[in-house]
């Protein structure tokens, strides 16, 4: 559907996006995530032709940004962050103003605005300013904005910034509703939105691609180590250490320091480093049956996104 | 083209629902009512030949009041984005802004209608140069405000567009009247610079080709001026 291929942007000297490729297929709901500055919004403006790429080439469906730009903007709705919108106009007028530039016309026009006012919750604030707005219905203009024409591909520039966390939920609602047929591109700094809504994270960080994949691939790779949390009562370390450690595949086992409070509690927490890469809860669970300790907790942590995320952006 | 119909009818209707308009009408009156009136039973003739002198000087003033919202404002408040990254191109935002402008002015005049119809009460009022007038009136019009356009693309600071928008239409008013400092040998040039040298001849119900196209021509420079302001900003 979108295909990037060698993309660059220089601010004069300074690089904002750096020899990026990217492919995005039909209805995929793609996060691109990473820190301020990272040169998601430059990503997003070139993708919609506002920003002019230094090198590189962008291809929506068989239309490129040099000779169609008008073709691919018809395509598109976008919404800028911070949804910044004409602060004297009404609701009402300013989706009109859209509604006829996307050349709607008579009674689809009509219906259309209906549709949307409805869709995000707009319709008590139809005839009033833009300016005088909260943040969160401003955001849900902007919103109404970019999907006035139904667009095949939905870009959205921190959607939910500024949000309450109802209006948080309402905004990934609309935007898996919305993903369920059409392209949907995001960018966010928030993990969690990330993993809420999208099928597929791009890690950016300095410009450049640091990890491209599924939400769920990319939680599962938890890398060579595996990380099991355990809490036992009535038991000693070790004894535990002991016993435990002839697991195969256990290399570590590292007690958990507790607070002062919790030290008259008769209860040990325990972090095994497995190296293997299957699944040794079961082992360990039947290794503990056979002694009089009371297995209170047994997970393997799944790697977040957070750690993700940290890794890949904080390297050196 | 039918992009740029709707961004008029958006931008001339943002202008009467905030007070500008009310404010540079009223302002705009009340200057040129004044300097025609005081002097007008002095002269004791039935023309609008001072009405007309003034107007140059009086829209280098108000004119870029006018203008200088036009893409200031939309690259202050980042709304230049979500208009920019709809389907219309950049050519249909600066015609949809410079018409609405025009338009504005155009309907600024309008009660200005007034004075030579009462003067035509009171003596016998040559229809010639007062038609003349009004469409010199008008072709000034688009050029300072192209000029306005131009300077508002610059910035996202109104003021600092307001004042380089003046400077400007000031600079091209008051040209011929600085001649007499300058060399012999640019005289001819800077004359055919000057706006207020082509608006008079205009105003005295000459209507020569050469004045009409003087007037495109600043207009169509100011607007591509414009254009390229904006590609070559790097947004």
């Amino acid at each position: 559907m979108i295909h990037v291929e060698d993309l660059s942007k220089y601010y004069h000297d300074l690089c904002a996006v750096d020899h990026v490729n990217l492919d995005i297929h039909k209805g995929e709901i793609l996060a691109l995530l990473g820190p301020n500055g990272a040169g998601k919004t430059t990503t997003l403006r070139m993708l919609t032709g506002f920003v002019k790429p230094t090198t590189g080439s962008i291809r929506v469906k068989d239309y490129t940004i040099e000779n169609d730009v008008l073709e691919i903007k018809k395509l598109l709705g976008y919404l800028p962050e911070s949804a910044p919108l004409y602060h004297e106009m009404l609701v009402y007028d300013y989706l009109e103003f859209v509604a006829d530039i996307r050349d709607l016309t008579g009674e689809g026009k009509f219906a259309r605005l209906r549709h949307l006012a409805d869709l995000c919750g707009l319709t008590e604030v139809m005839h009033r300013p833009i300016g005088e707005l909260s943040k969160g219905f401003k955001q849900r203009v902007g919103l109404a904005h970019a999907m006035m024409n139904d667009p095949e591909i939905l870009i959205l520039d921190e959607p939910t910034s500024g949000l309450d966390p109802n209006q948080i939920i309402e905004i990934r609602d609309i935007i898996k509703e919305i993903g369920t047929e059409k392209t949907v591109i995001l960018s966010t700094h928030i993990l969690s939105e990330a993993e809420a809504t999208c099928d597929r994270v791009v890690i950016i960080n300095r410009g450049r691609i640091a990890a491209d994949s599924s939400t769920e691939s990319l939680k599962e790779s938890t890398g060579d180590k595996s990380l099991v949390h355990l809490t036992i009562a009535h038991a000693d370390f070790d004894q535990v250490k002991a016993h435990l450690g002839g697991i195969a595949g256990v290399s570590d086992l590292a007690e958990i320091p507790r607070n002062k409070g919790d030290k008259a509690r008769d209860v040990l927490e325990l972090n095994l480093t497995c190296q293997s890469k299957g699944d040794i809860r079961g082992d360990i669970y039947q290794k503990i049956k056979e002694t009089d300790w009371i297995l209170l907790e047994l997970y393997q942590e799944t790697r977040s996104l957070e750690n993700i995320f940290r890794e890949l952006t904080t390297e050196n | 083209m039918g992009q740029a119909a709707h961004i008029i009818r958006k931008e001339f209707k943002s202008y009467f629902v905030s007070p500008i308009a009310y404010i540079v009408i009223t302002i705009f009156l009340l200057v040129t009512g004044w300097f025609f009136f005081t002097t007008f039973f002095l002269h004791n003739q039935a023309n609008l030949r001072y009405f007309f002198a003034l107007l140059p000087i009086t829209f280098s003033f108000v004119i870029p009041a006018i203008t200088m919202r036009l893409f200031s404002e939309e690259l202050n408040v980042g709304s230049y984005e979500t208009l920019l990254t709809m389907p219309v191109t950049f050519s249909d935002v600066v015609m949809g802004k410079f018409i609405a402008a025009l338009a504005f002015v155009s309907t600024m005049l309008v009660p200005t209608l007034s004075y030579p119809i009462m003067v035509s009460f009171l003596g016998q009022l040559d229809w010639g140069p007062v038609i003349g007038g009004y469409l010199g009136a008008l072709l000034l019009a688009s050029a300072f405000c192209a000029i306005g356009l131009f300077a508002s693309s610059l910035t996202r600071n109104q003021i600092i567009a307001y004042i380089i928008a003046v400077a400007i239409c000031f600079a091209l008013t008051l040209i011929d009247k600085m001649l007499f400092f300058l060399p012999q040998s640019l005289l001819g040039l800077l004359e055919y610079v000057g706006a207020d040298f082509h608006f008079k001849n205009i105003s005295k119900g000459v209507i020569d080709s050469r004045d009409i196209l003087y007037f495109l021509s600043v207009t169509f420079l100011a607007l591509y001026a414009a254009h390229l302001a904006r590609q070559d900003s790097d947004q």
